[in-house]
Parts: structure tokens; C-alpha cells; sequence
């Protein structure tokens, strides 16, 4: 095997420019695909970390049909107390179930006293919102967090609202909502702080205590519209998903229809088709990286063949056996690659690192200032690398296998 | 003993329809140890009966051993292992592997086909080199040598592997007469050392008359035989 090694690396040097611009190709196809990996993954993991963080969390159980009609905020959808129990008894079986968080979601008139317009509400407990979507609280640009998010009596307003209706902190507003019989109800809030809105459903609701809610639509019991769930890996979602599935999937109503339904947070947010896209760009660079290695191998090896009929047939009288000589041409090409994926990683962690220390920031929806943060992983090198190198040993195949199905006297006589 | 045995050995090329009779029906012996001389204008088929004494070509009509063995019926690869061990190859260009050095062009053989150990690789190459007057040379590059030792080099090559039979087509058609000679008293040299027979094609008369045995052919025919008293 050593004089293989010891052969085809001559050869490979004796071409060489050839051999440095064909390593240098797949070493820039390297770099592309991890720096766009590296990127495009940390981007996305941002991006779904502000989502699932900041308003959705990883999981919601809802009663079934609520989803479909979220966009009216049905109180006659919100799951009953007996309901809510089961949900929070399967959340504890379930093991990697972080923390979760009872609302009620519900529609209301916003007032000023001088002007009047529409706002959703989400009504939460605070300690245990803050648990389920850590990165709410960093969301409030003006006010205090209160009692782990919002306390009683208070309420936190979308920033467009408060710039629309010109609101300010401490300031006294009222909520006017009618309850799931009809009547209507309203109450006074103080203003505690103002929220960011970000891209996505709930990103311009305003916040209040799940009692206020409770006291607002005259709720008799403890009643609420869904509980989001925060799973303590990120990867664990649809495990998580298909767990609760499972334990409540048995739960029906009098008509034998299911109560509950789950939902991940990709089934709740259009985000989710840009993360699906992301994932398809990663796989159209890896396709075009596949394309480049194959063809500038092939290019070489086909070369490399042609050149050497001559010493193909020597070998061959000499008694060299076709597999060696197949051996011969494969190593060459495998060396190629490998050379080409070693110094495309390690450029590309170069890089990566020159990225983190610039410091680059983003704007996402209503965000400013979000770090660039490429970041890559053992697994994501490997995958690359034995992309590389076994596309390198597909693209010297058929040049090596032709070369030691040469006839000798054939290729002796070669010209 | 002959080494090579032919019986109205024939081989007809095909060419698109039309068939081109290189050899027709020739039968020779050659006994083991000979220094022999296919000799021949270009055309007469002396390449041609050499590549089939060599496995490289198969005859289409007669019967052809080598070393005892019919080599007529030889698949590619029966071929391959036959020249491994039985055939030795000297080329009219030399033929060595540019990318590797002098010793490395005689260790090939050893390396890449027999498999030998280190060791014995080291002895018999230390040998052979100072047998052809290289052994300062060993690490030279193809590249850096004259016509003649790249052809000292290609006849320890094809003598490493202590072949029966070595075949040279042409040995000396890119050396000049001097380097020609030398070569030939070389490979006799070791004809004589190892008892390994040669078999060469050549038409450069000066050559033929260094053969002990010449084989004659015109026109795929062989025409005449001579062979120096001493070997009558």
C-alpha cells in the first residue's frame, strides 16, 4: 500500500500545477460549503431560538380546532380545567420538558380615553412564561420586568401600539372584551413597559396577567387557551411533539373526537418554510461542491490516464495486476480530495474565526444588531469531507478502471 | 531444451473486413539460455511474434509454449501472472517510470508484482546495480541518465525478477553504436550470469551479428535460421 501512496503522490506532484489548481478548486468548493453551513446553520438556529424564545416556545397543546381558527382568538375553544390537568400531569412524564406555560389569548378594545382601537392579548403567569420563552422579558425596551414579567394590573403594550395610540409607561389605559356568552367587560391597566415586536404569530401581542384575563372575561373557572412548552434541547422537539401526541392522543369527547391537539413550533410559524429553505440552500451548495469535485477529478484522472497509456501498458507487461494499477489511479484521485478537503477546512475555520472576530451583526424583522455568529461543528466537517472524498474516489472510478482494463500490447503501442 | 516452442504459429489481424496475416504458420525452437535475434525489416512480423512470446498478444492459429506452458489460451489475467513470474521486458524507449528513481525502477517488479520481502529486495538490487555499473546512480531520476543507462536500468529491471525468458524489442534502436554494444555485451553479461534466456527483434545488422541465434522472417514468414557454430 505504501509504494500505492508513494507513486500516485508522485505522480500527482509531477502534474504540478495541475494538481495545485484542481486542489485549490476543491479546496475553494470546501470553503464555500462550510462558510455557508457555518453561517446559514447559525443563522437559522438564531432565528428559530428568537422565535421559539421569545413568544412560542417549542410545543403547544391547544384544544382540538383551535389552531385553524386562531386568527379569531375563539374563547369557546379554550381547554377546561380537568383538560389543563391531564395536559400538565402528561408534561411531567415526559421527560426533557423544560418548563410550560398556561395562556389565555383573547381579542379586546384598547383605549386611551382619547382614541380607541384592537389589540390580542396574551394572558400569562409570569414566572412561568418567563421560564417557557426566556427571551421575552429581553424583549421590553421601555419599563421594568415586574414580578418575573408583568404584574397585576399592569400590562405590557407592542411598541406599535404604543407609538400609534402614544402611550407611555405608567400611564392608564383601558380593555374593553367581550367574554365567550356575549357580555362585555372592561377594565383599567397600567402601563408597565413596552414590547418589541418581532416576525411571527404573537410578535405584536400585548401581555397581561393570566387573573386580570380571568377577572376581564369573567372566567367562573380556571380555564386557558393553550400551554406552550419549552423542551430543554432543541433537537428533542418532535420527540417531545410525539410524546404528547401519544399520552393525550387517547383523550376523547362525548362525540369520541380527540380533545387535544400538538403542535411544534414549525407547524406554528412561517418561519419555518425559511428555515426549510435554508436547508435547502445547504443542500443545493452541497450539490454544486459535489459537481465541482466530480468534474475537476474526473477532468484530472481522465488527463492523467491519457497521458500515461504508455507506462498503463509497461506496468501491465511487467505483470503489474489490474487491480493494483486500478489502485494506482484511485489513490491519486482519493489524494486529490482529501488534500483539497484538509485545506478547505482548515482555510474555512480560518475564516469562521475571522467572521466571529469582526463582530458582524444583522437585522431580522423588528431586530436590530443581532450577532453574525458562525459557528460549525465536528459533524458538519465530516460530512463535508466524506462528501468530498467519496465523490473524488466516484470521479477516478471510471478513468482508474479504464486504465486497468488497458491491453498492454495496445497501450505499449500508443502514440 | 527449447524454452519457446512454436508450431505453426499464425496470427491475423482484423481490420475493419479486411484481414491482415502478420505471422503465417511459423514453427521454431528456442532451447533455454539462448541469446536468439528475431530478425527483420519493418513489417515482417518480429514484433508481432515477440508480443506473443510475451502474453501481450495471443496467436489465432498454431501452438505457442513458453517455459513448458501453452500461452495460447490465456485469459488477461492468467497472462498477467504469467509475465510476473516467467517474462522479463526490455522497450525500444526505455519505458521506466519517470516519477520514480533508479533503484525504484528496478525494485518495481519486486514491490508491485512479486510482493518480495525488504530484505531480499535490498540484496538483489544492490546486485543487479552493481552488475550494470549503477550503483552510484541509484537515486537518480530517469530523467537524469543517458539513452544507455536508462537501458541498463530496463535490463535490471527486467532481470529483478529472475525471469526464464527476457524479451527486448528493439533494445537498441535509440542508442547509438557504441551504447549499443555495450548494452548487448550487458545483457549477454547476464544471459551468462543468470542463465536467462534473451530473445530481441531488431533489423540493425550490426546487432544481428552479436545474436548466437537469429531468426529470420519477411512477410510474417520465417525464411531462415542461423546459429554460430558454437551453438549448432
Amino acid at each position: 500500500m505504501f509504494s500505492v501512496l508513494k507513486i500516485a503522490t508522485r505522480n500527482l506532484m509531477r502534474y504540478r500545477r495541475r494538481t495545485l489548481l484542481t486542489a485549490l478548486l476543491i479546496t475553494v468548493g470546501v470553503m464555500a460549503v462550510l462558510l455557508f453551513v457555518s453561517v446559514s446553520g447559525s443563522f437559522k438556529a438564531m432565528m428559530v431560538g428568537q422565535i421559539t424564545d421569545s413568544m412560542l416556545g417549542h410545543v403547544q397543546v391547544h384544544r382540538k380546532g383551535y389552531v385553524a381558527s386562531i386568527d379569531s382568538l375563539p374563547l369557546n375553544l379554550n381547554l377546561k380545567p380537568g383538560a389543563v390537568a391531564k395536559v400538565e400531569k402528561a408534561l411531567k412524564d415526559i421527560p426533557g420538558v423544560a418548563a410550560s406555560s398556561p395562556r389565555v389569548k383573547f381579542g379586546a378594545m384598547f383605549s386611551n380615553f382619547t382614541e380607541t382601537t384592537n389589540i390580542r392579548l396574551n394572558a400569562v403567569t409570569p414566572d412561568r412564561e418567563a421560564a417557557t420563552v426566556p427571551l421575552l422579558p429581553k424583549r421590553i425596551s421601555e419599563g421594568t420586568v415586574e414580578e418575573g414579567l408583568v404584574a397585576k394590573g399592569k400590562i405590557l403594550i407592542p411598541a406599535l401600539l404604543a407609538k400609534g395610540m402614544k402611550v407611555g409607561i405608567g400611564d392608564t389605559v383601558v380593555l374593553v372584551a367581550t367574554n365567550r356568552d356575549g357580555s362585555v367587560n372592561g377594565r383599567t391597566f397600567v402601563v408597565q413597559g413596552v414590547l418589541d415586536a418581532i416576525s411571527g404569530p404573537g410578535g405584536r401581542d400585548g401581555t397581561i396577567h393570566i387573573d386580570d384575563a380571568r377577572t376581564l372575561l369573567r372566567m367562573s373557572e380556571g380555564e386557558i387557551s393553550e400551554i406552550a412548552v419549552r423542551v430543554s434541547d432543541v433537537g428533542a422537539v418532535n420527540r417531545v411533539t410525539a410524546a404528547l401526541e401519544t399520552a393525550l392522543g387517547g383523550e376523547t369527547n362525548q362525540q369520541g373526537k380527540p380533545v387535544f391537539e400538538v403542535h411544534g413550533w414549525e407547524k406554528l410559524s412561517p418561519f419555518a418554510s425559511i428555515a426549510r429553505m435554508i436547508d435547502l440552500l445547504t443542500l443545493f451548495v452541497q450539490v454544486i461542491l459535489v459537481a465541482i469535485v466530480l468534474v475537476s477529478v474526473m477532468n484530472v484522472m481522465m488527463m492523467a490516464v491519457f497521458e500515461r497509456i504508455r507506462e498503463i501498458g509497461t506496468i501491465a507487461a511487467i505483470g503489474t495486476p489490474p487491480g493494483t494499477i486500478l489502485a494506482l489511479f484511485l489513490t491519486e484521485g482519493v489524494l486529490l480530495g482529501i488534500v483539497g478537503a484538509v485545506i478547505g477546512t482548515a482555510a474555512s475555520l480560518i475564516a469562521i474565526a475571522g467572521i466571529n472576530a469582526a463582530q458582524l451583526t444583522f437585522q431580522f424583522g423588528q431586530q436590530d444588531n443581532l450577532p453574525l455568529h458562525a459557528a460549525t461543528n465536528p459533524g458538519s466537517i465530516a460530512l463535508i469531507s466524506a462528501i468530498v472524498i467519496g465523490v473524488a474516489v466516484f470521479g477516478s472510478l471510471q478513468p482508474a478502471w479504464r486504465a486497468s482494463r488497458m491491453d498492454p500490447n495496445t497501450a505499449l503501442r500508443h502514440v | 531444451m527449447s524454452i519457446i516452442t512454436a508450431r505453426a504459429v499464425k496470427k491475423t489481424y482484423v481490420a475493419g473486413d479486411v484481414e491482415v496475416e502478420a505471422i503465417r504458420g511459423v514453427d521454431f525452437d528456442i532451447p533455454a539460455g539462448s541469446f536468439a535475434a528475431f530478425v527483420g525489416p519493418s513489417g515482417s512480423g518480429k514484433s508481432t511474434l515477440l508480443n506473443m512470446i510475451g502474453c501481450l498478444d495471443r496467436p489465432t492459429g498454431g501452438t505457442l509454449e513458453v517455459a513448458g506452458t501453452d500461452v495460447g489460451g490465456f485469459t488477461p489475467k492468467q497472462a498477467a501472472a504469467f509475465r510476473a513470474t516467467t517474462i522479463g521486458f526490455i522497450f525500444q524507449d526505455f519505458n521506466l517510470l519517470p516519477v520514480l528513481t533508479v533503484y525504484e525502477n528496478i525494485e518495481y517488479p519486486l514491490v508491485m508484482v512479486q510482493k518480495r520481502p525488504a530484505d531480499e529486495r535490498r540484496k538483489r538490487i544492490a546486485a543487479l546495480l552493481e552488475d550494470i555499473g549503477m550503483a552510484d546512480q541509484a537515486g537518480k531520476l530517469p530523467s537524469q541518465l543517458s539513452g544507455g543507462q536508462k537501458q541498463r536500468v530496463a535490463v535490471a529491471r527486467a532481470l529483478v525478477g529472475s525471469p526464464q525468458v527476457v524479451l527486448a524489442d528493439e533494445p537498441t534502436a535509440n542508442l547509438d553504436t557504441a551504447t549499443a554494444h555495450r548494452i548487448i555485451d550487458l545483457m549477454r553479461r547476464m544471459r551468462d550470469e543468470f542463465g536467462t534466456t534473451f530473445i530481441f527483434s531488431t533489423h540493425d545488422p550490426k546487432v544481428m551479428a552479436e545474436a548466437e541465434t537469429t531468426f529470420e522472417l519477411e512477410d510474417g514468414r520465417l525464411t531462415r535460421t542461423t546459429q554460430e557454430a558454437s551453438h549448432v
